[in-house]
């Protein structure tokens, strides 16, 4: 078997990889759907109705996609930098607990000026929480991946001793759970039903930008050269260091940002389950996007059409909701293969 | 402090600490073993966790403990089967696909339990392995309980850390792997085959992470929890790092661990009045960071490690 790199790849090639990935992940489902004895047309028919088939499931797709755009950017950012920032999830809570620490009666100031405010502090609260990897990466020669994935047990544990111990609001009936975010701080909804949020916008907004950035930008150019071949970026005069500092600054900031939205936009309060995994989820989303910050978004929503259609799938014919997570392990290795085949050719000789 | 000491001289302590090894042991050298070929595995905690899922499976549904085991080593091998071909065979990636397989086998596990077992509210349990007093040996004081009074998975796993020192530095096997990891246009000059050579190390680590998995819910307890791993496998791989690619000095690392381990459960106990439980749990992480950090810079990495090998290409 030999693997050799295409003469010329088409942007019809490249564009579809993530396309066939989707459904070789959908190919891999369908036989467990049919273990669990399911028709699978049906049971895809379901999961489709389920994420888009109402106003009211379209809008859950749509509020569920907000934190997975974040996490997707987070990730697509540090992936290109070849920076794999792992720890999104730690870096969600990390926001999360700066907006329940400023955004609960700490400050107040009027709604214009609490919401960015409650956002800067959560993305520099995500930045700050990737300052030890990055610099051991980059000091050390630490692989940045278990200690990204380490920090996220220990920032857990710190969201679960603070809202049981101090930052415990005391109006719970004992559940643990932080004080809410005054009215001041909290992220308005954008329809008059359903629980979408301004946080959308902000994700769009932060797509557009990280993709204006990433294109047209120095600091783009040298995140890009950095993570294609670090040794060349260093040749031709890029402080690689540097770059993979901000890359992971940067990163952190658009994980810590969905925490704050999450926590400021949709709950109101920090509790233990504010994240069902939305930081691991967000490798998925960036690598079906092809860590392309504007196609973060409709992978993001696809993705939380996923989990959002699956509850409705499962409650109606019996299976796993654990299907949907299913899915977004298989198609990172299913993406991870649409696109080498997109770029390389593999020949059977020996 | 002088209840730290305390907490040190029980016997109960020290068995304990033998037993909360194990996993440990199993995982490490399995890890140790894909890395000593070049290839990192990201999958242990997927691995771990369907190791754990397999083993325990097998005997619920009526089948014998030893056979549960080995059916969770093959399962746990199927993994990295799947790990070889897409790094070591289509060279992709080994930190995303590494990511995507624990994603895919721990959720995978998930899939099964719930499936096979659509009503248990209450996890349902086996019966576990049991331990087996050696005879004369462990009546000694505290290290008889320690040592000699363990299950059999255990004593395995400490008998596999020479066993696996054997293999990797005493036999031409061995040798193959560690070039691997090091050299591998040196092995292929050799005629060995380098791919071939890496699969196996990668399958082989892997059975060893399911068979450490399989640990927790076959030994150590009798049912199988979500969320049961609990990042062990992540501190696995900060083991590795920390015992500089020997197994000897992984045992050594992984004793630290179960040992900090056994004393937060018992620490919580007695200080848990005035330092918040949570404190304890976040030692064996913080720990593993730490650890990475002191061993930086004095470690040698394995040349080859992440660098993928294509035949007939210049280096």
């Amino acid at each position: 078997m030999v693997i050799e790199p295409r003469e010329t790849v088409s942007v019809w090639r490249a564009g579809l990889a993530p396309v066939w990935a989707i459904l070789a992940s959908l190919v891999v489902c369908a036989m467990l759907i049919s273990w669990a004895g399911a028709s699978i047309p049906n049971a895809y028919y379901l999961l489709f109705k389920g994420a888009f088939g109402s106003a009211f499931a379209l809008n859950e797709t749509l509020t569920r996609s907000i934190p997975l755009i974040f996490t997707g950017l987070a990730v697509s950012v540090a992936f290109r930098a070849k920076f794999y920032n792992i720890g999104a999830e730690g870096q969600l809570y990390a926001g999360a607990l700066a907006a329940t620490f400023f955004g609960t009666g700490l400050i107040t100031l009027p709604p214009a000026l609490m919401v960015p405010f409650l956002v800067l502090t959560g993305a520099l609260a995500g930045g700050a929480l990737l300052i030890i990897p990055v610099l051991l990466k980059t000091h050390l020669k630490v692989d940045e991946v278990v200690t990204t994935l380490l920090l996220n047990f220990v920032v857990l544990l710190v969201v679960s001793y603070l809202i049981e111990g101090p930052w415990k609001d005391p109006a719970s009936l004992g559940w643990p759970q932080a004080a809410s975010i005054i009215d001041e701080g909290v992220l308005p909804t954008l329809l008059a039903k359903g629980r979408l949020h301004f946080g959308l916008i902000i994700a769009l907004f932060m797509a557009v930008i990280i993709w204006l950035m990433m294109r047209f930008t120095v600091q783009g150019y040298e995140i890009r050269a950095v993570g294609h071949n670090a040794k060349a970026a260093e040749f031709s005069g890029i402080n690689v260091n540097r770059t993979v500092i901000m890359t992971a600054m940067i990163s952190g900031g658009l994980a810590g940002i969905a925490g704050v939205s999450e926590t400021a936009g949709l709950k109101g309060y920090l509790t233990l389950d504010l994240s069902p995994g939305f930081g691991y989820t967000g490798i998925a989303v960036a690598m079906l996007a092809q860590l392309n910050p504007l196609a973060v978004v409709p992978a993001a929503i696809f993705l939380s059409a996923v989990y959002v259609g699956a509850d409705a799938m499962s409650r109606a014919v019996n299976i796993p909701t654990y299907i949907a997570d299913v899915l977004v392990g298989v198609s990172i290795l299913a993406v991870l293969c649409s696109v080498m085949l997109s770029q390389y050719r593999i020949r059977w000789r020996t | 402090m002088s209840e730290f000491i305390d907490i040190l001289l029980t016997a109960g302590f020290w068995a304990a600490t033998i037993r909360i090894v194990s996993p440990l042991i199993f995982g490490t050298l399995g890890e140790l073993i894909c890395e000593r070929a070049g290839v990192l595995n990201l999958g242990i905690e997927g691995i771990m966790t369907v190791g754990a899922m397999s083993g325990w499976m097998w005997v619920y549904q009526g089948g014998d403990l030893w056979t549960g085991v080995l059916f969770a080593a093959c399962v746990g091998a199927i993994f990295g089967l799947l790990h070889a071909v897409f790094t070591v065979h289509l060279c992709l990636s080994q930190h995303v696909t590494g990511i995507g397989i624990t994603l895919f086998a721990s959720s995978l596990s998930y899939f099964v339990y719930r499936m096979l077992l659509p009503d248990a509210t209450t996890p349902p349990k086996i019966v576990p392995f049991k331990p087996i007093a050696v005879p004369w040996l462990s009546d000694l004081p505290i290290i008889g309980e320690a040592l000699f009074t363990q299950s059999a998975l255990t004593y395995l796993a400490l008998a596999a850390v020479p066993m696996v020192w054997y293999v990797l530095f005493r036999t031409p096997v061995g040798l193959a792997v560690r070039m691997s990891g090091e050299n591998p246009v040196a092995v292929e000059a050799q005629g060995i085959n380098v791919l071939a050579v890496r699969t196996g190390a990668v399958m082989v680590g892997s059975a060893f992470m399911a068979v450490g998995g399989a640990f927790i819910t076959m030994s150590w307890f009798d049912a199988f929890y979500f969320g049961m791993i609990n990042g062990r496998g992540w501190i696995c791989v900060a083991l590795v790092i920390f015992a500089s690619w020997q197994p000897g000095k992984a045992l050594l690392g992984a004793l630290l661990f179960a040992g900090l381990e056994a004393i937060q459960v018992r620490a919580q106990q007695s200080a848990g009045a005035f330092i918040p439980y949570q404190f304890f749990l976040a030692l064996p992480y913080v720990m593993s960071i730490l650890a990475m950090i002191v061993m930086a810079r004095k470690t040698r990495y394995p040349q080859a490690l992440l660098v993928p090998f294509r035949r007939g290409e210049r280096v």
